[in-house]
């Protein structure tokens, strides 16, 4: 692993001033423009900075007293029992008022260790701010998320959270450097155990690294808020992928638990003809690229389509107009009524003229050698399946094509299944890891489990949930105790 | 259109809003303004032997966004020669016959001197005499301001002083570091004084700054106690105004002074017996303009209530403050929650659980967001059988008119506390609830 000094060397050449990576960039987007039809013009550096601003601007200190005392410190809050981590809420925001900025911060972090990039990129209109009781009043929420991040942001830094007690002699590995493990490791140092973390990525934070649009956390941000979490003493070993550089076997051997926290793979393939064509790119190695290269290194077209539905082709499709592509299109089969992506997620995209289009589905990607057009057919909703939702059907002859220079599939994310059947006794459902509701423990009792691999795909603090009560299962199983379900309902 | 002008000691006064004596009315330059802005009267700063100030003077409190909610000073009386502050008022009331000057003052405790100043403010076209015998601070410590007013047999030798050589009417200023201030103004109404006003700041220290621990305000690293007033003083005076108003003894007009800001509270001080009203700190924390909506809120306020002048306002309220043991015991009200209206906070239940009377309950909230649709509304509950009716869930709930407190007919004649204890002493026998039940009306 990388040694704190070390990693603080690293630390410092890998951020240009603007927060992205620059270190691993990778070398072959040097000659990226003769991969496309027609790239993006690119903009001047302010423009891009100015594109991928944050979205939600820090507080300043007397905008967060003055938001801070909107709060009515309810009783029994509802902020907190829709937050899946459960911090508690009235009590950060009346410590802010109090000018206790410290006590606020670690209000939070005690409850969800992931506090900061949870400030940032919760979806708060239906979590804690959704609750809030000024709704009923039709009042505008406190803004939860922005107090949480000023008061995270003072102190994170430097705040050692808590002072981990005598090993107790037992070591725990974690799969995956992703919220839910980081999460988990934090509980489980409460507790005096030894914990690793592997992870197969050059930096520590999954999806919060890697996965999150740049104007909500930039990568640098999230790496940052992993340093609370090494300052409890958590080892993380980066660029080891398990299953090859470390085995099952030797970790079984040299681990008293082991918590799969590994998330989801790649991007769902569109089953069409085309995919394989320069241009035709996943969501994830898109916004990947562009958390960890410089603005304009990212390759980008000047046409893009964006298919899917969800929160992450809003964030495909912002990235994209704000990298400078010229026309944007969402393509979702169903209506935007149907779609998966929260309202003010499909807001942001209309207010950054993204073109949707509606109940249309691909069926061929069109080049030579290259993307040129794509090929949709529309489509109408037929009656609700099982699960609720009308599924769509092509109209045959209502086909239609788009000149395009890049196609990006945003579609579900796939299940690790492969790595996961290679554990002895492991059972899976639709490919997601069985867990006991209440501790996480797998059918392989060695094996506990929680984040994107067990819920399918949900947000960081739902993972950050997982983990608490996986960490709680873990001692309860090696310490013979009962859990500890300490503030977690997810 | 009602008329809000009030005549005060025989001074007409086109409105009962006049300048408390502190900085705003420190020059004819600053009381002019006020005039232009509205204001119907002003009491100068204090006039006597200039004084030195320090540097810092002033220090406050904050409430969340409120600024200023009490405000503390050290400032002395005024630091212009006493001659400068005369020829000035004589100025202004050349330019502003219809308003109302009153000058403040405050000298060394010598009858010689009290009648040299007061000889001099007869001549300079002042409407009024305002005896500074409040300041709690600096100056009373040279035997001046409080430490007068502090000492009844002082206060009444001094009014007496003045009373000889005065040619316009005196008002007494009453310090409320008092024990009781309805006897100074009983001693100074009947050493001849012709009004009072009241109250003056409060003694305070106003905080302690948490880096150097020098209390505010902090003059080179030290401080000093001083004169507290602003909103938060507010009920202080009107508690003091009314018990002034009450006083067999005292039958002279009241200025109302202490946290005036808008035209209610003006409205509550002279229906406890006010006839003008002094406001200082307000117009330190906004300036002058404000009294534009004191003026006009009033006239809309007088003309709702079908009244012709701001002087059926003086003392309405007076004998609606009774002794505790004058209310009646046999009237109940309890709360009521409006389930349209709560928002769901539980703020009433946990100040009634944990600060008063345990009537509320309240069932855990269940987990949950609102992906997995929209919660039920989670409403704390009034156990009406206990409710015992003392307002706190009404006072926390943040949301108006959500909690109510309505009247419970218990079916029982009035009784208060005195007629209960002569029915006690008649029926040694019979327990207090049965007596109670039978109300005063039986006796």
């Amino acid at each position: 692993m990388l040694d704190s000094r070390l990693f603080t060397l690293i630390f410092a050449g890998l951020f240009d001033g603007r927060g992205s990576v620059a270190f691993f960039a990778f070398d072959r987007l040097g000659d990226g423009p003769n991969m496309l039809k027609q790239v993006a013009p690119r903009l001047t550096p302010e423009q891009y900075e100015k594109n991928f601003s944050d979205i939600n601007p820090p507080l300043t200190q007397s905008q967060a007293l003055e938001e801070g005392s909107r709060c009515l410190f309810c009783y029994d809050a509802p902020c907190i029992k829709a937050c899946p981590t459960e911090i508690n809420v009235p009590q950060f925001i009346r410590q802010i008022g109090t000018g206790n900025v410290t006590g606020a911060a670690t209000t939070i972090l005690n409850a969800n260790i992931m506090g900061h990039s949870c400030a940032r990129v919760c979806p708060t209109s239906v979590l804690c701010e959704g609750a809030c009781v000024l709704n009923y009043e039709n009042k505008r929420p406190v803004d939860i998320g922005k107090l949480q991040r000023y008061a995270v942001d003072s102190v994170m830094d430097t705040l050692k959270l808590f002072e981990p007690p005598a090993d107790n002699g037992k070591k725990v590995a974690l799969i995956g450097a992703g919220p839910a493990s980081l999460s988990c490791a934090t509980e489980l140092r409460r507790h005096g155990y030894q914990v690793t973390i592997f992870d197969a990525n050059p930096l520590p934070g999954g999806l919060d690294t890697y996965g999150i649009a740049a104007y909500k956390l930039r990568a640098s941000d999230a790496v940052r808020e992993i340093e609370l979490v090494r300052r409890l003493g958590v080892e993380i070993k980066s660029n080891v992928l398990v299953g090859k550089d470390a085995t099952l076997v030797e970790l079984e051997k040299n681990y008293d638990a082991i918590f799969i926290g590994i998330g989801l793979g790649g991007t769902d393939d569109l089953g069409i003809p085309g995919e394989d064509l320069e241009g035709c790119i996943d969501a994830l190695t898109f916004i990947r690229e562009t958390k960890e290269n410089p603005f304009d290194k990212v390759l980008i077209g000047n046409k893009v389509a964006v298919i899917g539905g969800g929160n992450t082709a809003i964030d495909v499709v912002t990235a994209a107009h704000r990298l400078g592509a010229e026309e944007v299109y969402m393509i979702y089969r169903r209506g935007e009524a149907e779609a998966s992506a929260f309202k003010y997620e499909i807001e942001l995209a209309k207010k950054d003229e993204i073109s949707f289009i509606w109940q249309a589905a691909p069926a061929k990607i069109l080049g030579r050698g290259k993307v040129e057009s794509l090929e949709c057919v529309k489509t109408m909703l037929g009656p609700a399946d099982a699960s609720g939702r009308r599924s769509p059907q092509n109209i045959s002859g209502s086909e239609f094509r788009l000149d395009v220079d890049m196609v990006i599939k945003a579609l579900g994310q796939s299940k690790k299944t492969e790595f996961l059947q290679s554990i002895s006794g492991m059972k899976l459902e639709k490919g997601r890891v069985v867990v006991n509701a209440e501790t996480c423990q797998t059918a392989n009792p060695k094996y506990f489990a929680g984040g994107d691999c067990v819920n399918g795909g949900g947000e960081v603090v739902d993972a950050v949930a997982h983990g608490k009560k996986a960490a709680a299962g873990i001692h309860a199983h090696l310490a013979g105790k009962a859990a500890n379900m300490r503030g977690t309902h997810a | 259109m009602p008329d809000i002008s009030v005549n005060f000691c025989g001074v007409k006064s086109p409105n009962p809003f006049w300048l408390g004596s502190g900085p705003p009315a420190n020059t004819a330059y600053q009381v002019m303004r006020a005039f232009d802005a509205g204001w119907g009267g002003a009491v100068w700063k204090t006039i006597g032997e200039p004084i030195m100030n320090v540097s810092s003077r002033y220090g406050s409190i904050d409430y969340k966004n409120e600024r200023m909610i009490g405000l503390n000073n050290i400032e002395l009386i005024s630091d212009r020669p006493i001659e400068t502050n005369f020829t000035e008022i004589t100025e202004v009331k050349k330019k502003y016959p219809k308003n109302v000057v009153v000058a403040s003052l405050m000298v060394e405790s010598k009858q010689t001197t009290w009648h040299e100043i007061v000889k001099r403010t007869n001549d300079s076209g002042a409407d009024l005499i305002e005896l500074n015998f409040g300041c709690p601070h600096g100056m009373s410590e040279r035997g001046m301001g409080a430490a007068v007013g502090q000492v009844p047999e002082y206060a009444g030798m001094i009014t007496a002083w003045v009373k000889e050589v005065a040619k316009i009417p005196v008002i007494v200023k009453l310090t409320p570091n008092v024990t009781d201030i309805a006897h100074m103004a009983a001693t100074v109404n009947a050493a001849g004084a012709d009004a009072v006003s009241l109250i003056n700041t409060i003694n305070s220290l106003v905080g302690v700054d948490l880096d150097t621990w020098v209390p505010r305000p902090i003059v080179g690293g030290a401080s000093s106690h001083g004169g507290y007033c602003g909103p938060a003083v507010k009920p202080i005076a009107l508690n003091m105004v009314a018990s002034v108003s009450h006083h067999p003894k005292v039958n002279i007009p009241i200025s109302g002074i202490g946290g005036i800001g808008n035209w209610r509270d003006a409205v509550e001080f002279m229906l406890l017996g006010s006839t003008s009203v002094q406001v200082c700190t307000a117009a330190m924390h906004y300036g002058f303009r404000i009294v534009e909506d004191m003026a006009e809120g009033l006239n809309n306020y007088l003309a709702e209530k079908g009244m012709q002048s701001a002087m059926e306002l003086v003392g309405k309220s007076v004998n609606k403050v009774k002794d505790w043991g004058d209310l009646n015991l046999n009237y109940k009200v309890i709360a009521k929650i409006d389930p349209e209206k709560c928002i769901g906070c539980n703020l009433c239940y946990i100040a009634c659980e944990d600060g008063a009377h345990q009537c509320i309950t309240a069932a855990p909230r269940p987990f949950g967001d609102l992906r997995e649709g929209t919660p039920a509304k989670h409403m704390p509950q009034i156990k009406e059988d206990h409710c015992v009716g003392c307002n706190l869930c009404a006072l926390v709930c943040p949301v108006p008119q959500c909690i109510t407190m309505q009247e419970i007919d218990t079916g029982r004649p009035p009784m208060n506390w005195r007629q209960l204890q002569e029915s006690r002493g008649k029926n040694p026998t019979c327990s207090m609830d049965e007596l109670l039940a039978k109300g005063a009306s039986t006796h």
